[in-house]
């Protein structure tokens, strides 16, 4: 059909003649138009499910390449430009121009997350590069969320835990690149339990909705994402605001060293299901989106099947519920970049106000709550506020590193590093000496062993500068460099700022720059931490210098 | 939420109004916070990226974007507390380092050249990253993305401001980068060179091409700036011309009316032309002796084939002096003048009086003959005036707007920002064109109905609306006349009838007259699609209809709007430069005005109305015309079945041509008369909207050029009359005299106001945007409704000629090319000559995308390559008319609409072939 633009000469010194044979600029190709039409089937073409539809060629062949996206922006009636930067933020879209090479059908990625870093992951990524053959490619990948199991390479979208090169090369041979199911509480065995009866209660006006408010109002949930906000304030924002509203459930999580809600998905997603539904009953909201993250495949498998018998079943009344994918990207779990990642655009978090529950998800009134959030709320409106607070406001801790027994740990709020590593992690592993940790991930900063009997609490590490974001606590031996983990950290923060605004975006990689060098120049380095404190439009620039000035503050001899 | 709220910005007790940001109060205040990715300038949202304008605001944990922030009441901000200034001072120190040195900037007088200053910063603490590669690819932009700070501005600028939507933020984190389309070179990219992303870049990252050297430095600011107008299309946009060393540098656009800062790729960078060594500088008298042949050529980079210089008394004298003895012998009505539509309102008005006064008849016309003229007729007709009812801009106070028969993304590029601007705002957009456009991709409904049946179509839509009782009938009653008629005229017109006629089924035909019908506020837009058509003038009867029987007319967001064609169309027709009009549409034929004329200008007026544009070439060959005078018209590329025309030329006992080139008119000329080009000259112009507005001369005319005012007075003295016009000032007050319409508009307010629409009552009262709320100028008071039949195009297509050719322009080249393709940036952008057929068209004729062709009609044959472009449909040839090597109104049907004499120019029948080898080597 029309002749398609000659591939792309790079970048060019002089002007360029344009062809004359064509109108301007890369023209639609017959073919690509067709191939796309048949993957879209009758779908509708709505903007913001550009990125499942990217997701579909992805998956269909391997990569993504101009052609097709030519042929997906005009059959969406969008412009290239929009197509494009869309599919280039995205780490799981490999956009293909006319003069590259696809990647090969396989990819495997490796963790290159802290914990994967202690358990060795550059020698794995060197046992696997040139190793597996032409069919397979292996990249490195930030955080998959199976810290437990470090180091963590996974095939396609399988991840054999504890990856060993002979493990990967065994999955290869077997063929085996797509996830297992896990062995989950399936919905008979959630309803036999007396799930979703709490639910019905609500919808059924048996249960008050102000009774709910006030039950976790009681109880003092926070939000579990990280930020730690009491949820039956965030809820009563809502109160009051336009309809119709809409409720995300971000299970984005990313954050290093953190998968207590892979944990909570892939046991007891009813839990979460039934939660959502609750937190949409409290505030009156009519959709729900839950939101991903794209490396917890299996999760994406099941709750597919989950919500579809939710539907079926009439469960969730009059809310619907709608699944979105995540496409590799940590800034996606920031909640506003979440819902613009969600109406299909790059995820870049917004300017705050206006706050999401004035104008959030497609400029509605929208309600964002954790999948760990949700997870607890069932247990409060049934068993009260009460309970909760006599529990000791339990809350999950993903817990890796040094230590015997990784996991994902409920325990109470105050419970401290020192607890966890001996009640309930096992204690140290062999022949490590607990020397630091990091109590909330890649952005809580770092701590000594001596402040090893703090509570893990929001707010309880205020005051050394640190937090504990979302309970993932990562412990550090005698063995382990702090510079080499600052480095690892804000490498990440590097490659998954959003690269919106200056202080983080410039400021990321300068710091990278700064902390490279052999002495330290901390008093640029406090300078430069200030402004990407104060400036930042989000939390991962406000927090990215967190382990930097830890190092400084408490490693002194270890930073300089 | 109307009350300002009180707070307090460092120290002081301020107000904000409501929606206002700290940023907005702070600027009221005398105090510039930073700012780069922020654009203080309409249509620019602030984004909040760049975080060089961050405040301090008690309470709050971290700094605020003063851009994007709005005050609550109490609140208490700073812009000079110490964290807040090290804060800034850190965002313009980080993005420093990766700048190129100031000494080697692409913009050292940049944005962020001057808050870095602002700051006191010498030289950044950090390490600078890799820099990027250069992309020259474009001839008009240089993209250097080492300067880029990712603020977005460019972003904005082409996806929001323009709605281009090239210019992309792709990849992430410190490896975000700009791209156009899919990551192309800017050269190959579906750019349209509009240039708002090069305006609103803070650092040089984009920037015109001509004002750096080949290693991407600055070689040096303008040394003086005139505000003045562009001299392209209707839209009037406003400009500000940068002059170094006497030579136009660079154009920026001003906050006018109609165009808010926004330009067009002519607008911006097709201003170089004047600069052309084709530029006539001295006056031409032809040879003894050289024959005049209508295939006749000459070289304008070498007239001495057929012309010799002269001085101007003795061209003047010449001039003068063949178009007094044709006077003398043959009366006037053998005389004939043409005036321009891109000349000002002075030069139409003189051009007209000379023809009027001098030569003794009517026979005076210009090219809206060849564009409007049917709409005229039909607005005239129906609402008693011929010029638009509501600006262009209207269309962001519209819930429905309805665009037909116009392109406005190529032929008014920035009115069509602001449809789309309306559509990106929640207006639902309806665009009909047998062409798939630059508009389709926005519309909610895209009617691509065969070529010649707009009748069929809006007959069909009028038909529903009054079938299903969507009409206003309080309108009808009220400021109508002849709906009966209008109803039995439409009777027959079912869209389910219509529907094979027009190709767009009847399902959607019904919506979209529901749609328009029952819109709260409706507009319409329309272009040559509608008036260059045997039936032009019903077209826009129909559309006439549509609004009159809907009464979306006379309110906000509601209204007619043909888009006017050239610069000054709209001005040059309201100044009389028509047969049948003297100023304000008064009629030649009407005794008591042409009194009141004939008092003014003392002397005695041709009652009889004059020939137009094609009746004046047919009465040349029928030996009643002898002489013209034609000042800035190429009759000889722009009027249909052109050989006939320059036969016609040839055949003129005596030419007199008035231009800045030697054009395809001129090659007949006997005398050739250098005149000024748009930046030399000082005049008021009118644009589509009525806005009457000032062009500034920003340039001497080179060599022995003169204004056109000027030389108009000399002729005009020469044959006998006693012009002592001291220049444009003195023109414009005695229009003022008799023109109602500019009544309260003087040269003062204009120097004053840049711009004043008319109609304008008083010299204090602003124009009037909006007319027509409470009945039209007719002679009834009502607006007239015409029942219509269905005519059919006059050459449908044939076995020998089995394709429409429809015939146009292009973004890039305005009119015959004239100017345009002696731009250099234009002419790099679209050289040569080409045919666009659809793929498939293509396909079936064995014929390639590239490959050279003969496109045939009855009256001509061109050779030409052809462009595979998915928006023509098949059955159709698009050929633009701005090439001389491939003129494609030899091929043109010069068959008129019975009202308003214009042309067929949208629909003939021809055939294409591919060239033979011979001529393909050629």
């Amino acid at each position: 059909m029309t002749a398609s633009r000659p591939p792309s000469q790079g970048v060019a010194a002089r002007p360029l003649r344009p062809p004359v044979h064509l109108p301007k600029g890369r023209q639609v190709d017959g073919a690509a138009l067709e191939e796309i039409r048949r993957l879209l089937g009758t779908d509708e073409r709505r903007r913001d499910l550009l990125i499942e539809y990217l997701h579909r060629i992805q998956d269909r062949y391997g990569h993504i390449s101009v052609a097709r996206l030519t042929a997906l922006a005009a059959e969406m009636r969008l412009a290239q430009a929009e197509v494009y930067e869309v599919a280039t933020f995205y780490h799981h879209f490999d956009v293909i121009k006319e003069d590259q090479t696809p990647p090969p059908p396989i990819t495997v990625r490796v963790c290159d997350g802290v914990t994967c870093e202690l358990a060795g992951f550059p020698a794995l990524l060197q046992d696997l590069e040139g190793t597996l053959g032409p069919g397979v490619r292996v990249v490195r990948a930030p955080c998959v969320g199976a810290c437990d199991k470090s180091p963590v390479a996974v095939v396609g979208q399988r991840q054999p835990g504890n990856a060993t090169a002979e493990a990967v090369r065994a999955a290869l041979d077997a063929g085996e690149t797509t996830p297992p199911i896990p062995d989950y509480r399936n919905l008979d065995d959630y309803t036999t339990d007396g799930g979703y009866d709490t639910l019905r209660s609500i919808q059924e006006g048996g249960r008050r909705r102000a009774d709910v408010i006030a039950a976790v109002e009681a109880a003092d949930l926070r939000g579990l994402g990280g930020a730690g906000f009491p949820t039956a304030r965030k809820w009563a924002f809502l109160e009051g605001a336009p309809k119709p509203r809409l409720v995300a459930i971000n299970a984005d999580e990313g954050e290093p060293g953190t998968f207590k809600d892979r944990y909570c998905l892939e046991t007891d997603p009813h839990r979460v299901l039934e939660g959502a539904l609750i937190a949409a009953a409290a505030v009156e909201a009519d959709e729900i989106y839950v939101y991903l993250r794209d490396e917890y495949a299996h999760i994406r498998h099941l709750l597919e099947a989950e919500m579809a018998k939710v539907e079926a079943a009439g469960l969730n009344g009059d809310v619907t519920l709608h699944l979105r994918r995540g496409a590799g990207a940590y800034i996606c779990g920031e909640e506003s970049a979440m819902l613009e990642s969600i109406e299909g655009k790059r995820g870049l978090p917004r300017n705050r106000p206006p706050f999401p529950a004035e104008r959030g998800l497609f400029g509605r009134p929208t309600l964002i709550n954790n999948v760990e959030t949700v997870f607890w709320l069932r247990d409060i409106v049934e068993r009260g506020g009460e309970w909760y607070q006599a529990e000791g406001r339990p809350h999950f801790y993903s817990l890796s590193g040094r230590i015997k027994e990784p996991g994902v740990k409920r325990a109470p709020s105050a419970v401290t590093a020192r607890q966890l590593i001996e009640d309930y992690a096992g204690g140290m592993a062999d022949g490590h000496t607990f020397t630091a940790y990091l109590p909330g991930g890649a952005s809580g900063g770092i701590l000594p062993a001596g402040m090893a009997d703090l509570p893990l609490d929001f707010g309880a590490l205020d005051e050394h500068g640190c937090f504990i974001g979302s309970s993932a606590v990562v412990v550090l031996s005698d063995r382990d460099d702090i510079r080499a983990v600052v480095r690892n950290l804000l490498r990440f923060f590097e490659d998954e700022s959003c690269g919106q605004c200056t202080p983080c975006r410039v400021g990321c990689e300068k710091m990278g720059d700064l902390i490279g060098e052999k002495t330290w120049d901390a008093s640029l380095i406090h300078e430069l931490s200030d402004a990407m404190r104060d400036a930042s439009i989000c939390g991962l620039g406000q927090a990215a210098p967190n382990p930097v000035l830890s190092a400084l503050k408490f490693f002194p001899g270890d930073a300089t | 939420m109307s009350e300002p709220i009180k707070f307090r910005l460092d120290g002081r007790d301020v107000e904000a109004r409501p929606g206002e940001t700290i940023w907005q109060v702070a600027k009221r205040q005398g105090t510039v916070i930073p700012h780069l990715c922020h654009k203080d300038a309409p249509g620019y949202r602030a984004d909040g990226n760049c975080r060089a304008c961050m405040v301090e605001i008690e309470g709050e944990r971290v700094l605020a974007p003063s851009c994007l922030r709005t005050p609550a009441p109490d609140m208490k901000v700073t812009t000079t507390s110490e964290r807040a200034v090290k804060a800034r001072a850190m965002v313009l120190e980080l993005l420093m380092a990766d700048q190129p040195e100031r000494q080697r900037a692409h913009d050292p007088g940049s944005l962020f050249w001057h808050w870095a200053e602002d700051a006191g910063l010498g030289a950044s603490r950090f390490a600078a990253r890799a820099a990027p590669d250069a992309d020259a690819s474009h001839p008009a932009m240089a993209v250097h993305l080492d300067a880029c700070i990712h603020c977005g501005l460019c972003v904005r600028a082409c996806r929001e401001v323009q709605v281009n939507d090239v210019i992309g933020m792709a990849g992430r984190g410190i490896h975000s980068r700009i791209v156009f389309d899919c990551g192309d070179p800017m050269g190959l990219s579906t750019c349209v060179a509009c240039g708002e992303c090069v305006q609103a870049c803070p650092t040089g990252a984009l920037m015109p091409a001509s004002v750096l050297d080949d290693a991407g430095v600055f070689t040096g600011p303008a040394d003086r700036q005139v505000d003045s107008l562009c001299p392209y299309c209707g839209v009037g946009c406003q400009i500000t011309y940068h002059i170094r060393d006497g030579k136009l540098l660079t154009v920026e656009g001003r906050d006018g009316p109609a165009n808010r800062g926004r330009l067009c790729v002519k607008g911006r960078f097709g201003f170089d032309y004047v600069d052309h060594p084709h530029r006539l500088t001295k006056p031409l008298i032809r040879r003894e002796g050289v024959p005049k042949d209508g295939r006749d050529r000459v070289d304008p980079a070498d007239p001495s084939t057929h012309f010799r210089e002269a001085t101007w008394q003795e061209a003047l004298d010449k001039a003068a002096e063949g178009l007094a003895r044709i006077r003398e012998r043959d009366g006037g009505s053998a005389l004939a003048g043409f005036g321009s539509a891109k000349g000002s309102n002075e030069e139409a008005y003189l051009v007209q009086k000379l023809v009027r006064t001098g030569f003794g008849s009517n026979n005076v016309d210009h090219c809206t003959r060849l564009c409007h003229a049917s709409s005229v007729a039909a607005l005239m007709e129906g609402i008693g005036s011929g010029a638009v009812t509501a600006p262009f801009t209207a269309a962001l106070d519209a819930d429905v707007i309805f665009v037909i028969g116009a392109r406005p993304t190529q032929n008014h590029p920035v009115a069509a920002t602001f449809l789309k601007n309306a559509k990106k705002n929640g207006a639902t957009l309806i665009v009909a064109d047998p062409r798939r456009q630059g508009l389709s991709r926005h519309a909610d409904h895209m009617l691509q109905f065969k070529p010649g049946t707009d009748v069929a179509l809006l007959g069909a839509m009028i038909h529903t609306i009054i079938e299903e009782g969507l009409t206003d009938t309080q309108y009808i009653q009220g400021y109508t006349e002849g709906f009966e008629a209008l109803r039995q005229g439409f009777e027959d017109f079912t869209p389910e009838k219509m529907a094979a006629v027009c190709g767009i089924d009847a399902q959607t035909i019904r919506t979209v007259a529901r749609t328009y019908a029952e819109a709260e506020r409706a507009i319409i837009f329309w272009g040559m699609g509608i008036s260059q058509h045997a039936h032009g003038t019903d077209n826009a009867r129909c559309l006439i209809a549509l609004a009159l029987i809907t009464g979306h007319v006379g309110r906000p967001g509601t209204g007619l709007h043909p888009l006017r064609g050239q610069n000054n169309v709209q001005g040059a027709s309201d100044v009389g430069l028509i047969p049948m009009f003297y100023p304000d549409y008064k009629p030649v034929t009407d005794e008591e005005t042409r009194k009141t004329y004939e008092a003014l200008w003392g002397c005695d007026l041709d009652p009889k109305p004059g020939l137009t544009v094609v009746e004046i070439m047919d009465a040349i060959h029928q030996g009643l015309i002898k002489g013209m005078y034609i000042m800035g018209e190429n009759p000889a590329m722009s009027d249909p079945d052109v050989q006939h025309v320059r036969d016609g030329l040839a055949k003129l006992e005596h030419l007199v041509v008035q231009d800045i080139f030697l054009t395809e008119t001129a090659f007949h000329a006997d005398v050739v008369l250098p005149a000024s080009a748009f930046p030399e000259k000082t005049g008021t112009f009118s644009n589509t909207n009525r806005q009457v507005q000032l062009g500034r001369q920003a340039l001497d005319p080179p060599g022995d050029a003169r204004q056109d005012w000027w030389i108009i007075q000399e002729i005009a003295r020469r044959i006998g009359l006693d012009w002592t016009y001291s220049g444009p000032e003195d023109v414009f007050d005695e229009m003022r005299r008799t023109m109602e319409s500019i009544k309260g508009i003087t040269w003062r307010r204009l120097e004053r106001e840049d711009s004043v629409t008319y109609p304008c009552d008083s010299e204090d009262e602003p124009g009037r945007e909006i007319v027509f709320g409470d009945g039209f100028p007719t002679k009834s008071g009502r607006g007239k409704l015409m029942p219509i039949g269905l005519v059919p195009p006059d050459e449908p297509p044939d076995e020998t000629y089995p394709l429409v050719l429809s015939t146009g322009r292009m973004l890039e080249h305005w009119h015959t090319g004239t100017i345009t393709r002696r731009a250099q940036v234009l002419d790099a952008l679209e050289p040569e000559p080409v045919a666009s057929l659809n793929p498939h068209q293509l396909g079936a004729l064995g014929i390639g995308a590239g490959d050279r062709v003969r496109v045939v009609s009855r009256r001509g044959a061109i050779e030409l390559k052809t462009r595979a472009d998915r928006d023509v449909p098949e059955g159709m040839v698009f050929i633009p008319f701005c090439f001389s090597e491939a003129a494609v109104n030899l091929l043109t049907n010069p068959r008129l609409d019975p009202y308003g004499k214009i042309p067929e120019f949208k629909f003939c029948a021809v055939r294409v072939e591919k060239a033979d080898a011979e001529s393909a080597a050629e």
